[in-house]
Order: structure tokens, then C-alpha cells, then sequence
């Protein structure tokens, strides 16, 4: 279902569009069964505009912009028609095709680490790429690529060129592979999940050059992505997947403020929300210091005192130090969230809280046990009483067993139940985590994200533990299957009563569920309070960094947000 | 009840994921479509039924591998007769010399070939996946010293030490033991490096930190975690091992240190059957097809269980 245009193509329909997609339809023959991708998708681009295709997995909005590309698979079969500029690019010839791919269309893709050859320089790389498309010299090439480098706002464009991929960071990378979409002036920019896989200050960052080269080179950017909050940011059209059909096609602006299908509502409904951004003007009174522990009330479940873990560097190099002194205690029944960038050492501290990495020093107390001191047997039994549920749920379940053999798993390590009594546990457990018993004996593969997470978390509470660490459970969930995932996990911490450690990136998941909040920059808990105060008014500002950085589902306020985000980083860089 | 599809509308089901439903049926579905691992299979069983009831064959034929048939053969001691002395009587003719019938010992000698084969691979693999599977789970000093081990033995002139064995060892000690001894204790090493490999990749699988969270000990972790996402390379491993076994054994009875005669050895017959190339060549051909036969078709087989248990091979073939 297609919905017309409204006014504001209106003043560009006189102008024919850059890239027109008309009637595309994609499927897949796969063992004999044809599985329709994309059905029936239409839209339009002009030059100077941003056109998000947004939607969960399985929509079928890479496989749209892999058919722009004519780079889906030898099994896809391709009907309709899409033109770039007037000419026809489906069933085009391949020479045709190869000058149109990284000459007139750039390509961003979602892991700028495995978009790049781990064997050449990222400006051989580049050069490369000019010169596959126009005969310059090399001279001439070398110097065109420091020229690009700059342009996408790398500091030091020569020393850049002459690295390898593995010694740049992600947000570096993803520059760089821009640098390369850009290098032959491409009249389109395709940008599939441009910055799904970097932290939310780089991706600000990606964000605010995307949207600037836009307007410097006359682009148009076909960016493709699942983030409501990033369509907020830079989309000024965007187009809505489900299943593989256009559900709905709107300007950002209207999109936003009147959605008009349910799908598309509920979508919106479910993206968590950040509360009003409130930055603390210099020389605010300092609120007061926690107070001390009331020695009445029941001893902590965890007790964190000045942690230290550190990684064992490369070849006699020093040490690299994950966590830096690090103090943190969790109640009974509470749940504090940690939250960081990778690389801040929150999943770290999940591990060493579960005696799965051996701190450095400090000490690391959960339910009375010490964990670094711990025999064989205690650290068992301390076992018994925590519950982990991992970010990825395809790879913490184990592929081999059934559903029900990974449930019953912690029954049989520390209970004597008899086999039916164990059956009967994981069909309650089953039902804990609302999945029907039938599914006690499908295989992992069978089943969705959503439903697999809800088994890691059904294994992770099935000996009603004390103490639950959830390490990013929702970071690899589609946006709806999260907020089901995330209302689970509260009703059962209600219901069970146990403390909750929740790993996450995502300040909006955490003002959701969390009570209290620890703020990890580096190793180190800069600042740490109860949800309400850290993320409504951030003291330290990094928070502030961090909060400003989150898109938010709203085209008005993200655009103060990024003001705000921009000031910030102007202050301290 | 709650699934997690998409929140209002009801969405119409996801297709099915394709190549990935039940595994072992699944496994087998894309066996047979597979022409010849099927024709491979197909052979594999031919000859283990030939190896099993091979007394039943040769009576068939009307002879025993050990009778000697004087009358069968001329003055200078090659057999009468075309190719070899091909009759009604000796269907792939006889032996030069003894004048034995060739078809009781091309079915006999299936059985000394398989026995080993089977053998050899069966304790190489066993001592192969234990030792590769504890030295990639446990690591520090255990594994460095068995991996030391394994370079050692994969580096050994393995040849030259079972030929000097072979002259040592007292003759009471039965030979097909030793050859399965022998060619277990040099095989092993293979299958304890790939498994090691396999090992040090699965245990960073979160799911295996998983259950170690949970409070697993070792031995759990070993066979109720590790051990099942290894079976599809131990399974594929064992039937390319057993044609190389195959022809391990029928290298060393060619140089004269397997099985010892009268005992019907396809490697043996072969290395008799060099002197008699210029006069009787069918005497080569019978026991040299059939050695190549069977390991093609273990071979077979194995290649096709290999991309069977592979599903990124799906599209590929066909």
C-alpha cells in the first residue's frame, strides 16, 4: 500500500527526482519456496534531501537499497523499475552497473571494521577507489585522499592515510569509509545502519557530517535504519517497511507529529523516551553526598569496593586497566543500571561480579560471598543464587539442545529434582516468561529473538536467584520486541524480588527500569545517583555529553538536543 | 500467551528459515539429494556387507581363500588360461604360484581392510577428540605439552618406525592389533589438532560462559556443551579417516609389514601382484580396484556428510 505524497513534494514534483523507485518488487527462491522481500514499494528522491527508509528486521529495507546497487544475491528475482537520474538500473548491463557503484552511488555500511580490507592502508584503500573510477596518478590520487580526509573532519588527515584499519576507532573508521563513498562525487549516498555499531557521541558526530556534506555536495542520502531517534535527526522523508511493504511515506516533520498508520504509530509508541534535557548551569550547588550505609538496614546483595580489573597487555606492554577503582552497592530488590560507551568496562564489571574475570584488586561481595576469595564449592553455591541474561540470545543458548534441556540446566547443576519435577519447573518457567509450553522442545533456531531472549532470561531466574545481571538484554532486539522484553523483566523482578544489574548503553532503556544509575567513563563510575536526578540534571559532563548525544523520536526536539550537544562538545572536546 | 511479533496489526507468519528445520531429517533430505554421496554411501554399504558375510561369498563362488589349486596353473607357475585364469570356476581368476581363487581373496581381503580401517579410525578418534577436547577446555601447561606431542608425532618418520617394528615386536602379538595400534597411535594427532581448534573457538561462545555462570563444573561443560557442537566434525572427520586407515594398511601389507600371509590383504595382493604385471595383469587389477573402489567411496560419502552438515554449501551444488 502506497500513500500519495503530500504538499511539500509538491514544489519539487516539478523537478524530476534523483532516484525513482517505481513498482520494486524482490523474492528469494530458497530451497523451492519463494519469499517475497520487498512487494510493490514506490518512492522518490530529489537531490539535497535525506529519505529514510525505516523498519525491524525482515523488512526488507536493505534488501531494497542492495537492489539500488544491483548487488542482491543470484537467487533474487527483481521486477519493477528504479531509475537514477533517467536511466533504468535494473537488468542494466554490468559495465553500467560498476561505473554507477561508488561513481554515481556511495556506499556506507553498517561495521565500518569489516567494510575495510584489514591488509592495505585506509588511503591506499581510498586511492583505490578514486582510481577504479577515473584515470588520475597516483600523485594526484594521494593527494585527493588527504583532501577527503579532511573534508570528513579527521584531525590529521596524512597520518590517517598511512594506518591501517585495526588502528583507528570505530567512529575514525566509519569517517574514513565515508571519505570513500564521497571520493568520486556520487549524486546518491546509500547508508545502510551507518552508525547502528558505534556509540551514541560518535554517532551524534556521523550524524552531524552526514547532514553537512548533504548540504555542501547537493547529495541525496537513501539512509536506511531502525532508530526512530536517528530518522529525527536527519530524514527529511521518510518511508516506512513492514514486511516488505511501504506501510507509509511521510515528511519527518508530519510523520513524527500525526502518524498515520497504526504500525508506524505503535512503532513511535514503543521507542523509550528521555526525559526533557535539563543541563546544570555552572556553579549549581552540589546536591548532598549519599549518605552513609544505615547500619539497620540489610546488608547490600552486592558490594563493590574499589574494584580494579586489568587486561593483560600485549607482548610485556603495560597492563590495560578496564575498570578503575570502582565502588557500587545494589540492595535488595534493586536495580541499578550501569551505563557506558564500549570499552567503558560495564560488562567488565558483570563478569568480575559473576567470578567469570578475577579482579586485580578490590573487593567484589555478592550475597555474603566474597567472590575473588572463594573456594570451588562456595563460588558453586554462589552460583546457585545469580542469574545472567546475555546481550546476544542466538549465541548464549546452546544450539544443540532443546529449549527445555537449556532451561532445566540450573535445576540439574544444583537441585535434585526428578526429571518430571524438572519438567514441571521449566513448564512454569515457561509460562513466568509468557512462551507456551510447546515450545519445550524446539532448538534454539526455531524461534525468535524475542522468544530466544525470553528463554536466556526463564534459564536465569529458574533457581529464583538473589541476584540478576542483565548484560545489554535488548541492545540486539527490534524496538517493539525491546519494550516487551524490558516490561518482562520488571514484572518478574516484582514478582521474584531479586536485585538487578542492567549493562546498558541506552539512557532511555535505563530511565525506563533502573532505580538507581552508575555513569562508567573509562573504567571509572563518574557519576552515579538515583535515575530521576543523573538523567534529568547530569552533574558531570560527560553525562551531559552522553545524554545530549541520544536521539530522541521527535524532529523539534532533537534539533535543540543536537544545539545542546554541539555546545557541549565545543566546551570540552 | 504472547509471541513476539510486531506489537498491533497481526503480521502475516514469517516464511519458514529455510535449510534449518529438524536436524537429523533435514541431514538426511540433503543427503539424498546429493547424487553422489548417495552413490558413495551406496558403496559403503556394498562393501561392508561383502565384508561382513565374505565366508557366505566365497562359498558362492565355491571356494576358501587358503586352498592352494595346482592344477589351476602352468609349469612356471602363472595361471592358465585367459586373464589370469578367469573360468567359470575362479571368477576373477587365481593366485600366481598357489593358484588360490583371487575372488575369496578380493572378499576376504575386504574384511582385513575394513577391520583395520574401521579400527585404526575408531581408537585414533577416540583418543584424538579426548585429548584435543580436555587440551582446548583446560589450556596452560596440559595443552603446550600436548601440543608439543602432536607436532612431535606429526613430524615422525612414521614409516621407517613401523617397518622396524614390525622386526621387533614377538610374533604371538597378532598383527591386525598391531596395525590398528599402530596407525591409531600415528592418526590420532590430526583429529586432536582440528578438535583443539574447534574447542578454543566454542568455549568463547557465550553460551558456554553461560553455563559456566550457572555453576557448571568441567565435566558438564565438556559433554553436555561442547562435545554436541563437535559431533558434526567428529562425524565428518571419521569417514574421510577411515579410506586414508584403508590405505595406510594396504601401504604397509605392500611393503610387507601388515597382515602377514596366508591372511588375505588387498595391500599384499597388490605388492605380489608387481612381479606378475607383465604376464598376468588381471591379478593387479581385481585387488587394486577394489581398494580404489572403497576408499571413492568412503570418500564420497564423507565429502558429501561434510556439505550436509554445512548449510552455507546449500546453494552451491545442484
Amino acid at each position: 500500500m502506497t500513500v500519495s505524497s503530500t504538499e511539500p513534494h509538491l514544489t519539487k514534483a516539478t523537478r524530476s527526482p534523483l532516484l525513482a523507485v517505481a513498482g520494486l518488487a524482490v523474492s528469494f527462491e530458497v530451497d523451492g519456496e519463494t519469499h517475497q522481500a520487498v512487494h510493490d514499494a514506490s518512492f522518490e528522491l530529489h537531490r539535497g534531501q535525506v529519505l529514510a527508509l525505516v523498519g525491524e528486521s525482515g523488512s526488507g529495507k536493505s534488501v531494497t537499497a542492495m537492489a539500488t546497487l544491483g548487488l542482491l544475491p543470484a537467487t533474487a528475482r527483481v521486477s519493477g523499475s528504479i531509475t537514477l537520474a533517467g536511466t533504468e538500473l535494473i537488468g542494466a548491463e554490468p559495465r553500467l552497473l560498476r561505473e554507477v557503484r561508488g561513481g554515481r552511488i556511495g556506499t556506507i555500511f553498517q561495521e565500518p571494521m569489516t567494510a575495510l580490507n584489514p591488509v592495505f592502508t585506509i588511503g591506499d584503500q581510498i586511492a583505490e577507489a578514486i582510481r577504479a573510477h577515473r584515470p588520475v596518478r597516483r600523485a594526484a590520487a594521494a593527494a585527493q585522499v588527504l583532501e577527503l580526509l579532511g573534508t570528513v573532519g579527521l584531525d590529521d588527515p596524512s597520518r590517517v592515510a598511512r594506518s591501517y584499519p585495526h588502528e583507528l576507532s570505530g567512529g575514525q573508521l566509519q569517517r574514513a569509509m565515508i571519505s570513500m563513498a564521497i571520493s568520486c562525487d556520487p549524486v546518491l549516498l546509500i547508508a545502510d545502519e551507518p552508525t547502528t555499531a558505534l556509540d551514541v557521541t560518535v554517532q551524534a558526530g556521523i550524524l552531524d557530517l552526514l547532514r553537512d556534506l548533504r548540504k555542501r555536495l547537493d547529495m541525496a542520502v537513501l539512509l536506511i535504519t531502525h532508530d526512530m531517534g536517528v530518522v529525527a535527526d536527519v530524514a527529511d522523508t521518510v518511508v516506512v517497511l513492514r514486511d516488505g511493504q511501504i506501510v507509509e511515506q511521510a515528511t519527518a516533520a508530519q510523520l513524527f507529529s500525526a502518524p498515520r498508520h497504526e504500525y508506524t504509530r505503535t512503532l513511535l509508541h514503543a521507542v523509550p523516551r528521555l526525559p526533557e534535557l535539563r543541563l546544570a548551569e555552572p556553579g549549581t550547588p552540589q546536591p548532598p553526598e549519599p549518605q552513609p550505609l544505615d547500619p539497620t538496614l540489610p546488608p547490600p546483595v552486592v558490594q563493590l569496593r574499589n574494584v580494579v580489573v586489568e587486561y593483560p597487555g600485549r607482548r610485556r606492554g603495560h597492563p590495560v586497566r578496564a575498570v578503575d577503582d570502582v565502588c557500587l552497592h545494589i540492595d535488595q530488590g534493586e536495580m541499578v543500571a550501569l551505563v557506558g560507551e564500549s570499552g567503558s568496562g560495564k560488562s567488565t564489571i558483570g563478569r568480575a561480579l559473576a567470578g567469570l574475570l578475577p579482579t586485580t584488586s578490590g573487593t567484589v561481595t555478592v550475597a555474603g560471598v566474597e567472590v575473588g576469595r572463594a573456594t570451588r564449592r562456595e563460588l558453586r553455591n554462589f552460583r546457585s543464587q545469580l542469574g545472567i541474561v546475555f546481550q546476544d540470545p542466538a549465541s548464549s543458548l546452546n544450539p544443540r539442545r532443546t529449549v527445555g534441556a537449556s532451561i532445566a540446566e540450573p535445576l540439574s547443576l544444583h537441585t535434585d529434582l526428578s526429571p518430571d519435577a524438572q519438567r514441571r519447573r521449566v513448564d512454569e518457567l515457561l509460562e513466568a516468561v509468557e512462551l507456551p509450553s510447546r515450545l519445550h522442545d524446539r532448538h534454539p533456531h526455531e524461534m525468535s529473538g524475542g522468544q530466544r531472549q525470553r528463554v536466556a532470561i526463564a534459564r536465569a531466574i529458574a533457581l529464583n536467584p538473589a541476584l540478576l545481571i542483565a548484560d545489554e538484554p535488548t541492545s540486539a532486539l527490534d524496538v517493539s520486541v525491546q519494550a516487551r522484553i524490558l516490561d518482562l523483566l520488571l514484572a518478574l523482578q516484582r514478582q521474584i524480588g531479586f536485585s538487578c544489574l542492567f549493562i546498558s548503553h541506552d539512557l532511555a532503556v535505563v530511565e525506563q527500569l533502573a532505580d538507581r544509575v552508575a555513569v562508567l567513563h573509562r573504567g571509572r563510575v563518574v557519576e552515579e545517583g538515583p535515575v530521576q536526578t543523573v538523567l534529568r540534571a547530569p552533574r558531570h559532563p560527560y553525562t551531559a555529553r552522553l545524554l545530549a548525544a541520544a536521539p530522541v523520536a521527535d524532529p523539534t526536539r532533537q534539533a535543540l538536543r543536537r544545539e545542546a550537544w554541539r555546545q557541549l562538545t565545543l566546551a570540552s572536546p | 500467551m504472547s509471541t513476539d511479533t510486531p506489537l498491533a496489526p497481526p503480521a502475516p507468519a514469517r516464511p519458514p528459515r529455510p535449510a534449518r528445520r529438524r536436524g537429523v531429517r533435514q541431514l538426511w533430505q540433503r543427503l539424498a539429494a546429493d547424487r553422489w554421496a548417495v552413490a558413495g554411501a551406496g558403496g559403503v554399504a556394498f562393501f561392508l556387507v561383502v565384508a561382513a558375510a565374505a565366508p557366505l561369498f566365497s562359498a558362492l563362488g565355491g571356494h576358501d581363500p587358503y586352498s592352494y589349486d595346482l592344477d589351476a596353473l602352468t609349469d612356471s607357475g602363472a595361471p592358465k588360461g585367459f586373464g589370469g585364469g578367469i573360468s567359470g570356476a575362479h571368477w576373477f581368476g587365481v593366485e600366481p604360484m598357489t593358484g588360490r581363487d583371487l575372488f575369496a581373496i578380493v572378499v576376504h581381503g575386504a574384511r582385513t581392510s575394513i577391520l583395520v580401517g574401521a579400527g585404526a579410525t575408531a581408537a585414533s578418534m577416540l583418543i584424538g577428540v579426548v585429548v584435543g577436547l580436555t587440551a582446548g577446555f583446560y589450556g596452560g601447561w596440559y595443552d603446550r605439552v600436548v601440543t608439543r606431542v602432536v607436532d612431535v608425532l606429526l613430524g615422525f618418520p612414521y614409516l621407517i618406525f613401523v617397518i622396524g617394528l614390525g622386526a621387533i615386536v614377538p610374533t604371538s602379538l597378532p598383527k591386525p592389533l598391531l596395525l590398528v595400534g599402530v596407525l591409531a597411535v600415528f592418526g590420532w594427532p590430526g583429529v586432536a589438532r582440528v578438535v583443539r581448534s574447534q574447542t578454543l573457538a566454542l568455549k568463547q561462545r557465550t553460551f558456554v560462559v553461560a553455563s559456566t555462570a550457572l555453576g557448571a563444573g568441567g565435566w558438564h561443560l565438556l559433554v553436555r556443551q561442547l562435545l554436541p557442537n563437535l559431533t558434526a566434525t567428529i562425524i565428518v572427520y571419521a569417514t574421510i579417516k577411515i579410506p586414508a586407515m584403508i590405505g595406510a594398511e594396504a601401504a604397509l601389507s605392500f611393503l610387507g609389514v601388515g597382515v602377514p600371509p596366508p591372511t588375505p590383504a588387498w595391500g599384499r595382493s597388490i605388492g605380489e601382484a608387481i612381479a606378475w604385471v607383465q604376464t598376468d595383469p588381471m591379478f593387479l587389477v581385481f585387488p587394486g580396484a577394489a581398494l580404489f573402489l572403497a576408499t571413492l567411496a568412503f570418500n564420497l560419502l564423507g565429502d558429501g556428510l561434510r556439505d550436509a552438515f554445512d548449510p552455507k554449501t546449500a546453494g552451491l551444488r545442484r
